[in-house]
């Protein structure tokens, strides 16, 4: 029950703005979409999707883009949930999209494919005409990301120009576009790392297993731990060992770095966070370290 | 903890983009990684100290040519609130920037150089903030260290924009002097203006009451979308019929009498839906869902409102509009789309009333067109009705957007101020 002194707090009034462009979206595009990729800000972004049109399901499918490269456990948790939920589930795939000759597949030892899956994105966009993909980005991750509207237009080519925006008023979105182009949607456009951890604990979501502290064997490049795994190319010169860790973002296993972490329970991860005096794509982003606009060159092409 | 969302005006030169670094600094919004990354491009270009508005301006070609091209929004909390700063540049080529991020803000910030006291652009700013109605404005004088902390200056400026201040609609506001390299007033109090008999900036964003700057008076919902699960295997659903919605206005609860328009019919409030369950009352900013008594022919760009408090149901607007668009420009006869609350629907421009200077605030009746920038009154006619307020009296009620039906671009902004 709510208070009746008409104050709202914080998570209430994000959740409401999240729910409200969930809506205009729903209500005018024809073909929208929601990328899940089992990570906690499409985790979110999922349970509002479910709020937004309670009692009716969904009224969109959800698509991954599957680098092939994945936890094992977010990938289980990801089919878990669409299962619960009842709703439809597009994979585009990464591997799908070498095999057929679209891209090539980097070599080298930080050969990655996290830059690869825009074209497998954009691709599968094209393929189901979708006109609306939601996305979980955050204005707080990322300079570039600072600019971005919540309604961002791409043209043709699934491009983004940032100095070609549209103007964002109020509550009131532009929603118009010709054939072809498509609006990037972002409804957690103003929520914080720590939002997102507070809203998680507040209405008890579940999240994968390797959010929370466990033992993995590792190996450190560029002070970050990265995961010893098949599909990560690791050097001689850089040994594995075994310690306690979390991950603090969910992306593809050769470029997101665990954080050596014993926050084994939400409360724990919120007092970590808070605490923290590094950025999350910051600590544990290899593609963001490439160059101070890397982001914002990837955003461009076409990326999520 | 509540949310509060302000726009920051003012050029670089103003010392803007340190004021906000400091705010983000001191409360720990800056991390580590994005300190090191600023200090190590400063380095680079050779700048002596640390280049705060590096941390704001996010594109390449911002740092490249020192500008800052677009709105950014920055986040940071104290124990007392979350807040979102909308950060505008100050060019004049931005005014559209300025009016974007005020059009969410419930409290502008704007710098002024102590040195240079109020600027062209000072009253620009301010205007545009009083346009939007911006519940709440701080004039903050920047770079007192530079002026020896002196009091008399600052009582200067302070009777200059009162004075200013007095022809435009401004409910409330703040005169803080500060010095945001030095950190003076921005957290703490500054021990050099003893002077000052204020709180410092920061103080004043935690406590500035914002929760009466909405209207919990006349009941507005505009009706969003239309839920209906329809799912064969539900029975419990099969019948259902929800309005969904943000409140705009009011405050609603079940058992309330309503009135839909467009077609007048008046009806109960049966329950108010959110998925966590029903709630008592609805008000803003709360997304729910009304079910109502009775079965009436509801869809999208619908209105929800009381039958003895209802918006104007109006084809023929007069407002103010700030023109957005390059190239094209806003002249009688000109045909656009305008989307306001959840109905969209086609207008045309039947007269330009007149051009606003936003620098003189002088009327100039002759004016033909309204070109990037410009901002000036309005009249338009729109092919259905519409369910409008005075921008005055409801922001969201009030404004509109107007898109450029073969470009599909945002092309202007309105703020009704009469409706027939």
């Amino acid at each position: 029950m709510l208070p009746s002194d008409y104050t709202t707090s914080q998570l209430d009034v994000l959740e409401a703005e999240a729910i409200h462009i969930m809506r205009e979206v729903a209500a005018e595009f024809e073909r929208p979409c929601l990328l899940f990729s089992g990570g906690k800000d499409s985790i979110v972004m999922l349970r509002i999707a479910e709020k937004a049109f309670w009692p009716a399901p969904i009224p969109f499918p959800l698509m991954h883009v599957d680098t092939g490269h994945n936890f094992p456990e977010v990938i289980e948790f990801r089919d878990r949930r669409v299962a619960e939920l009842g709703a439809r589930l597009v994979v585009a795939s990464v591997q799908a999209s070498i095999d057929a000759g679209r891209v090539a597949e980097e070599t080298g030892r930080r050969a990655s494919r996290n830059r690869l899956q825009t074209t497998t994105l954009l691709d599968a966009i094209e393929e189901h005409e979708f006109d609306a993909v939601f996305g979980g980005a955050r204005r707080d991750e990322e300079k570039a990301r600072a600019k971005e509207r919540v309604f961002s237009f791409r043209d043709d080519f699934g491009q983004w120009d940032p100095k070609n925006q549209r103007p964002e008023l109020w509550n009131l979105y532009n929603a118009r576009i010709r054939k072809g182009e498509h609006i990037r949607v972002f409804p957690l456009s103003n929520w914080t790392e720590l939002d997102i951890w507070d809203y998680i604990r507040r209405e008890k979501i579940e999240i994968p297993a390797i959010y929370f502290a466990h033992s993995r064997t590792v190996f450190e490049r560029d002070g970050m731990l990265l995961a010893d795994s098949e599909v990560v190319h690791r050097g001689d010169d850089e040994p594995t060992f075994e310690t306690v860790v979390r991950y603090r973002t969910v992306g593809d296993m050769t470029c997101t770095g665990a954080v050596q972490s014993t926050a084994a329970t939400i409360e724990e991860i919120i007092a970590e966070i808070a605490a923290t005096r590094i950025t999350e794509r910051g600590a544990t982003r290899a593609d963001d370290r490439a160059s101070e606009a890397a982001m914002e060159d990837r955003k461009k092409e076409g990326y999520f | 903890m509540d949310i509060l969302r302000f726009a920051t005006a003012g050029s670089v030169d103003d010392g803007k983009s340190t004021l906000i670094g400091r705010l983000l600094f001191d409360s720990k919004a800056i991390f580590e990684d994005q300190l090191e990354a600023v200090e190590r491009t400063s380095r680079d270009r050779g700048t002596e100290y640390t280049d705060l508005s590096l941390l704001t301006d996010g594109l390449r070609a911002e740092r490249e040519q020192g500008i800052t091209i677009d709105v950014a929004y920055r986040y940071f909390a104290t124990p007392r609130r979350k807040f979102i700063i909308a950060d505008t540049p100050g060019h004049i080529q931005y005014t559209r920037n300025m009016v974007t991020g005020a059009s969410t803000a419930d409290l502008a910030i704007v710098l002024i150089d102590a040195r240079k006291g109020v600027l062209e652009q000072s009253r620009r700013h301010a205007f545009l903030t009083s346009l939007l109605r911006v519940p709440h404005l701080v004039l903050a004088v920047n770079k007192m260290d530079l002026v020896d902390y002196s009091a008399e200056r600052f009582e200067e400026i302070r009777e200059e924009f009162t004075a200013f201040a007095a022809k435009l609609n401004i409910a409330d506001l703040t005169f803080i002097p500060i010095s945001a390299l030095h950190g003076d007033n921005v957290v703490s109090r500054s021990e050099n203006m003893p002077w000052y008999n204020g709180t410092s900036l920061l103080h004043h964003l935690e406590n500035v009451h914002i929760a009466s700057d909405r209207n919990l008076v006349d009941v507005r919902f505009p009706v969003q979308y239309v839920i209906r699960p329809q799912r064969a295997t539900d029975h419990e659903f099969h019948d259902y019929r929800g309005y969904a919605g943000q409140v705009a206005g009011g405050v609603i609860k079940p058992g309330d009498e309503v009135m839909h328009l467009p077609s007048g019919l008046v009806t109960r409030v049966a329950a108010i839906d959110t998925f966590n369950g029903p709630v008592e009352e609805a008000f803003p900013p709360m997304s729910v869902t009304l079910r109502l008594a009775d079965d009436i022919d509801i869809s999208r760009g619908d209105m929800i409102c009381r039958p003895n408090n209802r918006p104007q149901v109006a084809q023929d607007l007069q407002a103010m509009v700030c023109w957005m668009a390059d190239g094209v420009k806003l002249a009688p006869r000109t045909k656009l789309v305008i989307k306001h609350t959840t109905r969209t629907a086609r207008a045309m421009v039947r007269d330009l009333n007149y051009r606003l200077d936003v620098n003189t605030l002088h009327r100039d009746e002759s004016a033909q067109s309204l070109g990037l920038n410009e901002i000036g009154r309005v009249s338009l006619r729109v092919t259905q009705p519409l369910f409008v307020d005075d921008y005055a009296r409801n922001r969201l009620t009030g404004g509109f957007i107007l898109i450029d039906e073969s470009t599909n671009g945002t092309v202007g902004a309105g703020m009704i101020t009469d409706a027939r």
